[in-house]
């Protein structure tokens, strides 16, 4: 005898439990089964099923009932299967008879631990919340006092600086008749400094991207500097750089990461000797804002041969970053290493920096590099911040808010009279909501020199599905249905990285136009107002407090 | 906005001359107030040069509390000047008006004049801390050969209450602003000319990029970047960090507030060091809109604007004389009889520097090789 759970499916979640429910038309449906052949998780399938119909025919109601076998579209109930709301059945069909609901009353969660192994996923933090980033306003407006700028009209220098500055007491200046000239017997060192873009495209790797998504970013970088004008950078992300890359003249848009699985550094430091151009910059991660303190992982699946070749490792294997560098014992003395010994490869003509997550130790690592004369910047990646992989209780759950974390760090940076010698990288959940501009700007007022932008790019410049009711979040699995953080051929071929790129330079030509158009108003054009918090001010007294700016309701 | 009126001459003349220029330009301020800094002091002064100058305002209680600090400070009262008050209709007199002439204390006698200086500045800013939460006791400066007046009302008025039209009160430099700063609450620590260890300086317009450039010298850990209650005062510090603290030469004034871009340093001989200094001194870029004059301890005079050039300023004058002024028709007060056509107007990159004792004016331009 069956038991009696069996046969009532006591055990089986029912659809109410999923997070996106499919909304299948029957009546639109004509079975060509594009859906089911390109839902990325098989959350739906074909099926048959009988049905009963009352039918009558003729002058005289007859009614009789007929049983038909018809085919369906079914979305299944097994967890691991759960349909994340892609919407790439959406987009195959040709008679728009399917598309995903999202279930706000869903317990997803609740069964996402099969197997004994909590859920991991791609993407940022799932909190739809408005950000703080987005309650700040700008509200020092230039009007009768001061004239308001043209942002059409008046010549805009919307640029930064990435590098260790030295102080003005240190500069190595001598004075012959009122004309001031560089002392060049003096063994002082000149920090190495780029001019750039206040945006930049955050690491992301070439074996977490797709081929053509990594290369639409780099030739839309590229295209921006060469042709636009615009000094965008790009980080590489851990995992190493095409090969030719390497020895071209567009490494000089490219900051290098490297990481704690030091992946492609081997192929790296062997081009050194062959390098037409010295690198944008280095990046050393130490930490990650969308997963702190938690190490980076390229499933076996994404391993593939141009990856495994770059990475220096056998194909098809899982890449495990650790949490940690294995060098690191303290940061007075293992991280300083680090710089120097980056810095001494490139004979100190490039910017080496650490980025870490957002923490309330933050500031401790600040101080440690203020002190460091050859740490060019602190980069802070706040919890919002993106990733291919990681646990969801990370993503969700672990990392500090980048707006107080970085104002802090600011305003130690100020107390210290250093606020103008090492740059802070803000990042970690900027354009969330899409307005990159108005982010950026309210960073760089609250003390950043610059911010990285990484999931924003990815949907604004592939249309990556992800959001933050967990939409799509596949990134990790290899199956991305956009193409974006695969290896697999199927998938990305989908991705024009010429469209890519496109979209990457209409983001930043936008975003230029947008900027000036926040700091003309407030009067700003020569300089970038790093630190200008008079022009920020938001609806809320605990974070106005918090960030020393001004409250306004 | 501010209406400025600078005037650099090699012979004393009375600041009534400022006052009557400010009052040619009285369309373009509201009255509500005058701050005269004057240099190279004549007249009753004329005598008093290598001792230093207290310029300021106090209460009876501020005065006992003056006495008393300045006499434990070892400072000895040479001389003390009060304007003759007049009452005059819409000014509030004060209770005292004053400039001392002070003698330093022995131990300090032997002392470089930089010693001298920190000291003076010192002493400065401890009476303002002294006087400020009453405001019982003001001091705008505290140095040889400089006297400073400010108070609320309109100039030609404040010429009348002070009886400057009477007293003998002449130099050779005087630098005269006809507005208080009315963007944000009147307070006579926002009156310009600012003044700080020989530097002195006034700006016509709003300084958009105050907050940073407040911040980068608040933290300068120098004892005299404090105040700020203007937006102008900034300029003041600027210069006196420029010139005395990092001994740039003047002209580098302009090039820190208004640094050229890379294009444009090519012509310059000294781009190498212009790159490093934009740099370094990337807080203290200015936005503007501001058009600055100032004086430097030996007596130099200039005027220069921001890189968009949206305030008014025009230098002329004769050998002997230039006047430095936000207005035109300030100068035909001033100087009538001068070559109008060789008046400037400074553009966005040349910086009007005239030499001490009105010897010769110069244009500085940013692009010059």
């Amino acid at each position: 005898m069956e038991p009696a759970s069996k046969l009532d499916h006591n055990h089986n979640l029912s659809l109410r439990e999923f997070p996106y429910i499919i909304r299948w038309r029957d009546d639109r449906c004509k079975r060509c089964g594009r859906c089911t052949a390109a839902c990325p998780v098989k959350a739906i399938e074909p099926s048959v099923k009988v049905q009963r119909v009352v039918r009558s025919e003729g002058p005289v109601p007859s009614p009789h009932a007929v049983r038909n076998i018809v085919h369906i579209v079914e979305q299944v109930t097994d967890i691991e299967r759960c349909c994340t709301g892609c919407g790439t059945c959406t987009l195959v069909c040709p008679n728009e008879a399917i598309e995903p609901e999202y279930n706000p009353q869903n317990k997803f969660m609740h069964y996402k631990n099969k197997g004994g192994e909590g859920y991991k996923r791609g993407g940022r933090r799932n909190d739809p919340s408005v950000s703080t980033l987005d309650r700040l306003k700008f509200t020092r407006i230039s009007m009768l006092t001061d004239p308001a700028l043209d942002a059409g009209r008046h010549e805009f220098r919307v640029r930064t600086l990435l590098g260790r500055i030295l102080p003005p007491e240190d500069l190595p200046l001598l004075s012959d008749n009122g004309t001031l000239r560089v002392d060049k017997t003096t063994d002082r060192f000149i920090p190495p400094v780029r001019e750039i873009f206040p945006i930049m495209i955050g690491s992301m790797s070439v074996g977490a991207l797709s081929p053509p998504m990594w290369e639409g970013l780099a030739m839309g970088v590229a295209y921006l500097n060469e042709v636009e004008g615009l000094p965008v950078l790009m980080c590489t992300g851990e995992g190493g750089v095409p090969p030719r890359l390497l020895k071209s003249r567009f490494l000089k848009y490219m900051c290098l990461q490297i990481a704690s699985g030091y992946f492609g550094w081997d192929e790296i430091i062997h081009s050194i000797p062959h390098m037409t151009e010295d690198p944008a910059a280095i990046e050393i991660k130490y930490g990650q804002g969308a997963k702190p303190g938690d190490g980076g992982l390229l499933m076996a699946q994404k391993v593939l041969k141009l990856i495994a070749g770059i990475r220096g490792v056998p194909q098809f294997v899982d890449l495990a970053s650790p949490p940690t560098h294995q060098t690191k014992y303290s940061i007075e003395e293992a991280v300083a290493k680090m710089i120097q010994s980056m810095s001494m490869a490139w004979g100190f003509r490039v910017p080496v920096y650490p980025k870490i997550s957002g923490t309330k130790t933050a500031r401790a690592v600040l101080n440690n590099l203020a002190r460091n004369p050859f740490a060019a910047a602190l980069s802070i990646d706040g919890e919002d911040g993106g990733t291919g992989a990681a646990y969801n209780v990370s993503l969700d759950k672990m990392g500090h808010p980048i707006a107080s974390n970085l104002r802090e760090c600011y305003l130690d940076l100020v107390k210290q009279g250093k606020q103008n010698e090492l740059p802070l990288i803000a990042a970690g959940g900027v354009a969330k909501k899409g307005n990159l501009a108005a982010n950026a700007a309210a960073l760089i007022m609250l003390g950043a020199s610059a911010v990285s932008i990484g999931k924003y790019i990815m949907q604004a410049a592939a249309n990556c599905f992800g959001d933050e009711y967990n939409r799509c979040n596949l990134c990790n699995t290899g199956k991305c249905p956009r193409g974006i953080t695969t290896q697999d051929p199927k998938l990305y071929r989908r991705l024009d990285s010429d469209v890519v790129a496109e979209r990457v330079v209409e983001v930043f030509k936008a975003a230029n136009v947008e900027l000036k158009k926040i700091f003309a108003p407030m009067g700003r054009s020569t300089e970038l107002p790093i630190g200008m918090s008079d022009g920020l001010s938001v609806d809320d007294k605990a974070i106005a407090d918090r960030l020393e700016i001004s409250y306004a309701c | 906005m501010c209406r400025l009126a600078a005037i650099t001459s090699n012979e004393y003349f009375s600041p009534m001359e400022n006052i009557l220029a400010l009052e040619t330009m009285k369309e373009g301020h509201d009255g509500s107030g005058l701050g005269l800094t004057l240099k190279d002091l004549g007249g009753r002064f004329r005598d008093a040069k290598g001792y230093p100058i207290l310029s300021g305002i106090s209460s009876n209680t501020g005065t006992k509390a003056l006495n008393e600090f300045m006499d434990k400070a070892g400072f000895k009262l040479l001389d003390a000047w009060s304007p003759k008050i007049k009452a005059v209709k819409g000014i509030t007199p004060r209770d005292h008006y004053f400039a001392r002439v002070y003698d330093y204390p022995k131990s300090y006698k032997t002392k470089s004049i930089k010693e001298k200086e920190d000291l003076l500045m010192n002493i400065r800013l401890m009476l303002r801390k002294i006087g400020e939460p009453d405001q019982s006791l003001f001091a705008f400066s505290f140095y040889p050969d400089v006297l400073t007046l400010k108070e609320v009302g309109d100039p030609l008025q404040l010429a009348e209450f002070f009886g400057l039209d009477r007293e003998n009160i002449k130099a050779k430099i005087v630098f005269a602003q006809g507005r208080q700063n009315t963007n944000y609450a009147i307070y006579l620590y926002a009156c310009h000319p600012f003044f700080i260890q020989g530097y002195c300086s006034m700006t016509n317009g709003e300084n958009t990029a105050f907050v940073p450039i407040r911040e980068f010298l608040m933290s300068r850990s120098f004892p005299g970047y404090i105040g700020y209650n203007s937006d102008s005062e900034v300029f003041t510090h600027i210069l006196h960090y420029t010139s005395r603290q990092l001994k740039l030469p003047l002209t580098y004034f302009k090039d820190v507030i208004t640094p050229l871009k890379e294009s444009e340093r090519e012509t310059r001989q000294d781009r190498e060091a212009l790159q490093l200094m934009k740099q370094s001194l990337r807080p203290l870029c200015i936005d503007g809109p501001n058009m600055v004059i100032g004086f430097t301890p030996d007596g130099t005079c200039f005027m220069a604007h921001d890189a968009k050039k949206l305030r008014p300023g025009v230098v002329g004058g004769v050998k002997g004389k230039y006047a430095l002024m936000s207005e035109e028709c300030g100068l035909d007060s001033v100087i009538p009889k001068r070559t109008k056509a060789k008046d400037i107007f400074p553009m966005k990159y040349d910086m009007v520097i005239i030499k001490p004792q009105a010897e010769e004016l110069k244009v500085w331009s940013q692009l010059q090789n």
